[in-house]
């Protein structure tokens, strides 16, 4: 290239305007941003993982999730979001989604030993509905079975009960809320005749003492601790005081930190109910005027099959309540005195006095916290129980500030699994199948002939892995959840019954895991924002959301694949004839005819919809079949909240929902309930009534006494140590999102095993290495963790359980409370040795 | 046939002399820019556990890499003549792989010359850097949101790094936990920077003369000195008395005025 001088000059005048020309780039970006924002759609939606309900707004340009941010005008959140929730952008692009139906196959056959093949959705449905069909023929309807869960929209899980429970008349419909909510559902019940709590997260600003009881929020319900410490931070004489059985991020706020001695919160929270008495300082007038006493059955076994020498053993079984005195019930909790409990769990006299003096203190308000310290325990009804029995003695409860608060740890354990009625033994609206008033009523709802629902609860979780492996459960969905790496005991229990010759197994999911990995069929499915949605949080705040983009490929999602499946069946297979004979006029129908195309589901024409400000959304459900599936669906689901037997579970308008952020049921005329039970805050009590507990006739509370009873496996000389497994606040749960999310896999890549430097030296482990744990059912290998955010005590480890790579369900028991079927994943006795 | 034909025009000298001049300058230049490199560590390339300031260390250090080989981990790297550290040492980025805290510190076993100073026993006492919370305007947590995975990862939690809560304004009912680095026991491994969410880290690991500031020699933190002497350096008031309504106390040192 020849340059003359000429040229020079002139090149040279282009780069001097280009380079002045590069001065101005910040204006014209700014002008570009300012057309790109405009392009992106925001709109409201909850948060994918816990059961906080925090608020986002999700931004989409081109038909993709591109951004979101924490919903400024969330009462929950307020704008914030936890790690989690920062990255729920990314969650539903990780490079391995699932797009079309994949069937194991061998020479174009399905074959349970065959390798997964891409499969038309047809065909899908074909294999599947010809299983579940040859299976209700000759086995009848006990040997098909859902596993479902509290991701569940709250519209996917009511058609998965109406499609279980009346369409294939099998109770075998459980969801993973099994592992999470159960005892507290248990204690609910029992105490109180009506789920959920009578707080609300308002509680966090108007509490005077928080009191932690098995719940690691500091990690786990991120947001609703930034609020508990912003109350002790602002409030004079706030007090934390955290109980676990190990130390973690919570205790950094605590004033009083206890590390008890796992299973002997019985002890401890007997204690306080002792000492309350003792000092008399319980509330007499709400004692005599709000409550009864009662007892419950002891030494009733662990829930493990009944082979089990344990399970021989008992001289106890169930949970049926009998009525004690006041007297009777003082000296039921007698032996728990501070010596006795201090002894019995390690935590020193002072700590404890202290947490027993600011219950009985009758002018500190005190809130109560727990999760899956509480829940999963073979015990977990009774310690949810006896910290009802505390504040039902103070009469600190029902009214701000003074709260006994179960958290949960799904999106939609509340607003799905428990409301809508997805668990092995009931129905919408806290009914229940073995009432005959409740199937009556539900029957009547669902225009559907008297004995359509079975009156027997059906196998809840583990009793379906059990059955499963046992072949008595032959044909399986599992929608919406990981329980391959969720069920305790995976090697002897969970796998044999997925890979039992006689079974077929589908696993509905976005993401190959471990579960569809052990499937027969695998269906994609499209996740969070893919669909239309409602989520209802721990504070009975039900969320609605619209569907933002369509899913990968062939994906469809659960309530698509719910409904569609209906079609593939004719009453005449599924129905016996004496039955069918009671509504002739539903001679040759399908499932989808009479449960979903019954004049009530598809009531409400396709529409386009449409926010405030004319953005139009999809919904491949409505375009699909034709009819607002979504909002028939809540429309009849509502009816058991407003109509049924069980009275306090209304909800509002279907339109409603998606103008608002949230409302917390019981919603009466458009007005939410904040505290129930408590005259002028819910329209449920009767005018000077004071408190009520209207879930029982005479609307008292149950105080049920439960003594400290022994875990179902201690350590012992050979597997000498405890070990207690729970999450981290990066990934949720399975880690099937949080893990394709790469800032979150570096941030915790893989599962470590926190265990006390001595523990570790003693067994010749340095922080770092490779050490194998091994219980009595598998092991697997772990690095050694000695230091970081959990210390354990001497004799306990503590395992994450969100990574496929090292399945801590393998070493876990199945050990459940006999009472909630809830599985306790924070004991068992384990071993450590070098790898 | 070659015929070597010497024929150097007056205006080919003058070019030639003029490039070889242009050569040698340009080169000069480069190698003045690598000597200058070889003595200075950049911020970004972290030296090993027990490693002796930067000038010592080169002089001592023999290029030898058995510290690199003795990484159990993988992460320390011997710098070629493109990365910055000078060519031959060892050094690690942190956001790429940050030192694991070997509680044996085999890095530092394996130098034959001591330039990984074997006084160093105790891998809390290393000092390969001071972790700082550069970007407050990004870092989650300043914002208010619940991230603090650096804090979470950091092997001396609570003590190299803490959260120190404070009040949300903004939002009325949270607390925002703002992480602060303690120099007297942050290690500079540099598993914060690595961890930290971000696109770009808003937590760095920098070596201690750019990270840490000093407080002028004339002055002292009057309740440091209060604690260090375990007592008021100068004798504290006689009792204080006030007038007061009823049903009122006034605490000279704590509250001020308290209702009963």
């Amino acid at each position: 290239m020849k340059l003359t001088r000429r040229s020079f000059i002139k090149t040279n005048a282009i780069a001097a305007t280009a380079a002045a020309a590069g001065i101005t780039i910040p204006g014209i970006n700014n002008a570009i941003a300012k057309t790109s924002s405009k392009q992106i759609r925001w709109d409201k939606a909850p948060c994918r993982f816990c059961g906080t309900g925090c608020s986002v707004l999700v931004g989409t340009k081109n038909g993709r999730v591109i951004a979101t941010q924490g919903d400024p005008d969330s009462p929950v959140n307020r704008g914030l979001n936890c790690i989690k929730g920062y990255f729920l952008s990314k969650i539903m692009y990780g490079k391995d989604r699932l797009t079309t139906p994949l069937l194991r196959m061998k020479n174009g056959e399905y074959h349970k030993e065959g390798e997964f093949t891409a499969i038309s959705w047809d065909k899908a449905f074909d294999v599947m509905a010809d299983k579940f069909k040859q299976t209700i023929k000759e086995k009848g309807p006990t040997a098909v079975g859902m596993f479902g869960s509290g991701q569940w929209t709250v519209w996917e899980g009511y058609a998965a009960s109406k499609l279980f429970k009346a369409g294939f008349r099998s109770n075998n419909l459980d969801p993973n809320a099994r592992h999470c909510m159960a005892s507290a559902v248990g204690a609910f019940m029992r105490g109180f005749g009506a789920d959920e709590p009578m707080g609300c997260y308002d509680d966090l600003e108007h509490a005077d003492v928080f009191v932690l009881w098995g719940a690691n929020m500091a990690e786990m319900h991120p947001i609703l601790w930034s609020r508990l410490s912003d109350t002790r931070l602002t409030k004079e004489g706030c007090e934390v005081h955290v109980l676990s059985t190990y130390k973690h991020r919570c205790f950094d706020l605590a004033d009083n930190g206890m590390v008890f001695t796992p299973q002997t919160d019985l002890a401890i929270a007997n204690y306080i109910a002792n000492y309350i008495i003792q000092t008399k300082s319980y509330n007499k007038e709400f004692v005599n005027k709000h409550t009864n006493f009662k007892k419950t059955p002891t030494d009733i076994g662990y829930g493990l099959r009944p082979e089990h020498p344990l399970e021989k053993a008992k001289t106890g079984s169930g949970g049926k309540l009998s009525g004690i005195s006041f007297e009777e019930y003082k000296k039921s909790i007698e032996e728990y005195t501070l010596e006795h409990a201090s002894k019995i769990s390690g935590v020193p006299e002072k700590n404890l006095l202290a947490l027993a003096k600011v219950y009985a203190d009758p002018n500190k308000k005190v809130t109560s916290y727990w999760t899956m310290g509480f829940n999963q325990h073979t015990r977990g009804v009774w310690v949810n129980g006896l910290v009802y029995n505390i504040h039902l003695l103070m009469g600190k409860i029902s009214e701000p500030g003074n709260s006994p608060f179960s958290l949960t740890g799904q999106p939609s354990a509340c607003g799905t699994a428990r409301e809508v009625g997805t668990f092995s033994h009931r129905l919408p609206a806290d009914l229940v199948v073995k009432k005959k008033a409740h199937r009556d009523f539900s029957e009547k709802v669902w225009q559907l002939p008297e004995g359509t629902i079975p009156p027997k609860p059906g196998y809840h979780a583990v009793l379906q892995n059990r059955m499963l492996k046992d072949g008595k459960l032959n044909a399986y969905w599992v929608m919406c959840n990981n329980n391959m790496q969720a069920a305790a005991n995976m090697n002897e229990e969970t796998l044999p019954g997925y890979r039992n010759p006689d079974n077929f197994i589908v696993v509905s999911d976005p993401y190959p895991t471990v579960t569809a990995e052990a499937a027969d069929l695998i269906l994609p499915t499209a996740m969070w924002t893919e669909k239309e949605g409602a989520y209802g949080n721990a504070e009975r705040r039900t969320q609605f959301w619209r569907q933002q983009v369509s899913a990968p490929g062939e994906s469809k999602s659960d309530l698509w694949q719910l409904v569609e499946f209906s079609k593939r069946f004719k009453l005449e297979e599924v129905w016996p004839k004496e039955l069918i004979a009671k509504k002739p006029e539903y001679k040759g129908k399908t499932l989808f005819d009479v449960l979903f195309a019954n004049g009530q589901v598809n009531k409400y024409p396709k529409q386009k919809i449409t926010d405030d400000k004319g953005n139009v959304y999809q919904n491949d459900e409505m375009e699909h079949f034709g009819f607002y599936l979504q909002k028939g669906l809540f429309e009849e689901y509502r009816r058991f909240g407003i109509e049924g037997p069980k009275k306090g579970h209304d909800l509002g308008e279907f339109d409603t929902y998606h103008q608002v952020r949230g409302l917390r049921w019981p919603v009466v005329n458009g007005k939410e309930t904040l505290w129930r039970y408590r005259e002028g805050f819910d329209p449920f009590v009767k005018k000077g009534n004071d408190v009520q507990f209207y879930g029982f006739k005479d609307g008292r509370a149950n105080i049920i006494t439960a003594p400290y009873e022994a875990a179902a496996e201690s350590p012992d000389k050979e597997y000498d140590l405890w070990l207690s497994t729970g999450r981290v606040l990066e990934h949720w749960h399975s880690g099937t999102m949080t893990r394709r999310v790469p800032e979150l896999y570096r941030a915790f890549p893989d599962a470590v095993m926190f265990i006390h430097p001595n523990d570790a030296k003693k067994r010749g482990l340095r922080r770092g290495m490779v050490a194998k744990v091994a219980s009595r059912r598998g092991d697997i290998e772990l690095r050694v963790e000695t230091r970081g955010r959990n210390r354990p005590p001497e004799g306990l480890i503590f395992v994450p359980w969100f990574d496929a790579g090292r399945l801590i369900n393998k070493l876990t028991l199945d050990a459940t409370d006999p009472l909630s079927k809830e599985t306790d994943y924070k004991k068992c006795a384990v071993k450590v040795m070098k790898a | 046939m070659v015929s070597l034909q010497i024929n150097t025009t007056r205006r080919r000298f003058l070019t030639e002399t003029a490039r070889t001049v242009c050569g040698v300058s340009l080169f000069g230049l480069g190698l003045g820019f690598y000597t200058q490199k070889a003595f200075s560590l950049p911020p970004t390339s972290l030296r090993p556990p027990g490693a002796l300031s930067e000038k010592e260390f080169q002089a001592a250090c023999i290029r030898c890499g058995l510290c690199v080989r003795g990484c159990p981990y993988d992460i320390l790297k011997l710098a070629d003549i493109i990365d910055q550290a000078a060519t031959g040492t060892p050094y690690f980025n942190a956001r790429h792989a940050p030192c694991e805290m070997c509680e044996d510190i085999p890095c530092l076993l394996a130098c034959p010359t001591n330039a990984l100073n074997k006084s160093l026993t105790t891998i809390d006492d290393a000092r390969m850097g001071l972790a700082v919370l550069i970007d407050h305007e990004t870092c989650l947590n300043y914002l208010g949101l619940r991230c603090d995975v650096c804090h979470r990862v950091c092997p001396l939690i609570n003590e190299a790094i803490t959260l120190e809560p404070q009040h949300n304004v903004r939002s009325g009912k949270h607390a925002s936990f703002i992480p602060v680095v303690h120099s007297d026991k942050c290690t500079g491994c540099g598993k914060c920077e690595h961890s930290c969410v971000l696109e770009t880290a808003a937590i760095k690991v920098l070596p201690a003369h750019l990270a840490k500031g000093e407080i002028g020699h004339h002055y002292r933190l009057g309740w440091q000195e209060k604690a260090k002497a375990g007592e008021s350096l100068v004798s504290p008031d006689a009792s204080h008395e006030y007038n007061l309504p009823e049903g009122l106390k006034y605490e000279h040192s704590g509250k001020g005025l308290i209702k009963n």
